[in-house]
């Protein structure tokens, strides 16, 4: 059902686990099937300088988590922003059409990581 | 610890057995008369169906007149219920249970859309019907009741007896989907007051695309299709005579080894159960006691069930899950909801279903496998509590 980076990226998931010292820390959930995702970022100039995540969710949700840390890892927060779930399930090497709302998860996330912390920098500055 | 293969999926399907297979190869091969030419080949066929009804009705106290050869469990359902909904002078209602499989439960909605009144029973956090919830569903306009005999997902074993005696004592037909059931534990057609059973060949090591429903003299069935005079005209289409042989084989097969089996298979049901329990934030869904002996259901706290089973797999075990992202759906088993399940705990769900091959091994392997499995998503996910 998987393909073989499917697979790689749930059984040895890159960046999973919390981080204590971040910067900021964004969620996700999916509504329609209960999948939850943090994101945590640490944040030097306008890069995103460390990343992780932990997921609850199937096998697509997990690895779609992981690849999107590995992708977002050192771009600045304009490039990262940019990222799309599409671009995250293509990065895997697509998933099958009944999981690709599990992907959703990844990149939505990192948008509210980043919102999060460009609102609170506007906060900070005003 | 070498990863090795192993099958615990047995409510799903079984694997033929190697007696089975010989008895119907013939049937395949030579045999290949159909049964209801008058030559020879065929009367040969013919009595090959026969021997295998003879089988079958032994097996569940029937009489061979009663049992009826069908593609399978599905199809048998479909029969028993529209069949009867079919020969009733006027829309009445009928009484079945939440939990029932889809082959039960969507021919009911479809006779509801129809204009039948049809009552969905709920379970209590067992999975169990209750005697007395039936009787408060009942009505004047009553004709049948269908409650399962067992649970396909969480195994618990339904008050069957109670409810045919009940059914009966009242003149409603009383149908049971018994697909998970026959062949692990005892089932009489008489001392239980069953009227209509389903039954699936493949759920006890028989060949697939074949099943069988025992209907009781008297009751009276609406054919789901036009065709010949097979199997009384009930079933009609030339008979899948290698797989009715092997349906035979296997059930007499089944019912004989049963206690023996059954014995082995709760010893390591059980033992599967403490172990996995003691991996804490487990729960067990599912009757303790009233249980198949194959029939293994835990949910564990903040694991998807989907992840787990692919992390399973990956370690050579098949397994099954009611999380929503197994089926493809979006809502996670509606068996477990029904069982009033917490959304998290019902897509956490992981069950294992012993078969024959199973061994003390088997369970060794799985909980070594489990333990490191359950600690690595439980410390990926986003809803473990924080460790430190």
């Amino acid at each position: 059902m998987y393909n073989e980076k499917v697979i790689d990226h749930f059984t040895n998931p890159r960046n999973v686990g919390e981080m204590p010292d971040a910067d900021v820390v964004g969620e996700s959930g999916s509504f329609k099937c209960g999948d939850t995702m943090k994101i945590y970022l640490k944040i030097e100039g306008d890069r995103i300088a460390d990343i992780k995540f932990q997921t609850f969710g199937c096998g697509a949700a997990i690895a779609s988590s992981s690849m999107l840390t590995e992708m977002a890892k050192g771009k600045t927060l304009e490039e990262a922003r940019r990222i799309t779930n599409k671009d995250v399930a293509a990065e895997l090497g697509g998933l099958p059409p009944l999981k690709m709302h599990c992907s959703n998860l990844a990149a939505d996330a990192l948008q509210d990581a980043i919102n999060r912390y460009l609102d609170g920098e506007k906060g900070a500055q005003s | 610890m070498s990863k090795r293969p192993i099958y615990m999926d047995h409510a799903a399907t079984s694997p033929l057995r190697e007696e089975v297979l010989e008895a119907m190869l013939p049937y395949l091969q030579d045999k290949y008369g159909n049964p209801s030419s008058l030559h020879s080949p065929g009367r040969e066929a013919r009595e090959a169906v026969n021997e295998a009804r003879e089988k079958t009705a032994r097996a569940l106290g029937a009489d061979p007149k009663e049992i009826f050869f069908t593609s399978g469990g599905t199809e048998a359902n479909n029969i028993a219920i529209k069949g009867t909904a079919r020969r009733q002078k006027k829309k009445g209602h009928l009484i079945t249970s939440s939990i029932e499989h889809h082959a039960v439960l969507d021919v009911c909605k479809e006779l509801a859309a129809e204009g039948f009144q049809v009552t969905f029973l709920p379970v209590d956090r067992y999975g169990m019907v209750s005697l007395e919830t039936i009787k408060r569903a009942l009505t004047p306009d009553t004709f049948l009741i269908s409650i399962m005999t067992a649970n396909n997902e969480v195994g618990t074993i339904e008050p069957v007896a109670e409810i045919g005696a009940l059914a009966r004592e009242r003149g409603i037909l009383f149908h049971t989907d018994a697909v998970q059931a026959v062949g692990q534990i005892p089932i009489n057609v008489r001392e239980m007051n069953i009227d209509l059973l389903s039954l699936s060949a493949h759920k006890f090591n028989g060949p697939k695309g074949v099943g069988a429903l025992y209907a009781r003299r008297g009751v009276s069935l609406e054919p789901l299709y036009r065709g010949g005079g097979q199997e009384r005209k009930l079933r009609p289409g030339t008979e899948n005579v290698a797989g009715i042989v092997g349906l035979g084989r296997a059930l007499e097969l089944a019912v004989e080894e049963m206690p023996e089996k059954s014995r082995r298979q709760q010893e390591l049901r059980d033992r599967l159960i403490e172990g996995l329990l003691g991996m804490g934030d487990v729960v067990l869904n599912g009757h303790p006691s009233a249980r198949l002996p194959g029939n293994v259901n835990v949910s564990f706290n903040y694991i998807e069930g989907e992840a787990l089973l692919l992390g399973l797999d990956l370690e050579g075990i098949a397994a099954s899950s009611g999380s929503a992202c197994t089926s493809g759906s979006l809502e996670p088993s509606h068996v477990l909801r029904a069982m009033g399940l917490e959304e998290q705990l019902a897509r956490g769900s992981l069950r294992l279903t012993l078969g024959r091959g199973n061994s003390d091994a088997d369970v060794d392997y799985l909980l070594a496998v489990m333990g490191p499995l359950v600690e690595r998503l439980r410390r990926m996910s986003a809803l473990y509590p924080r460790q430190n």
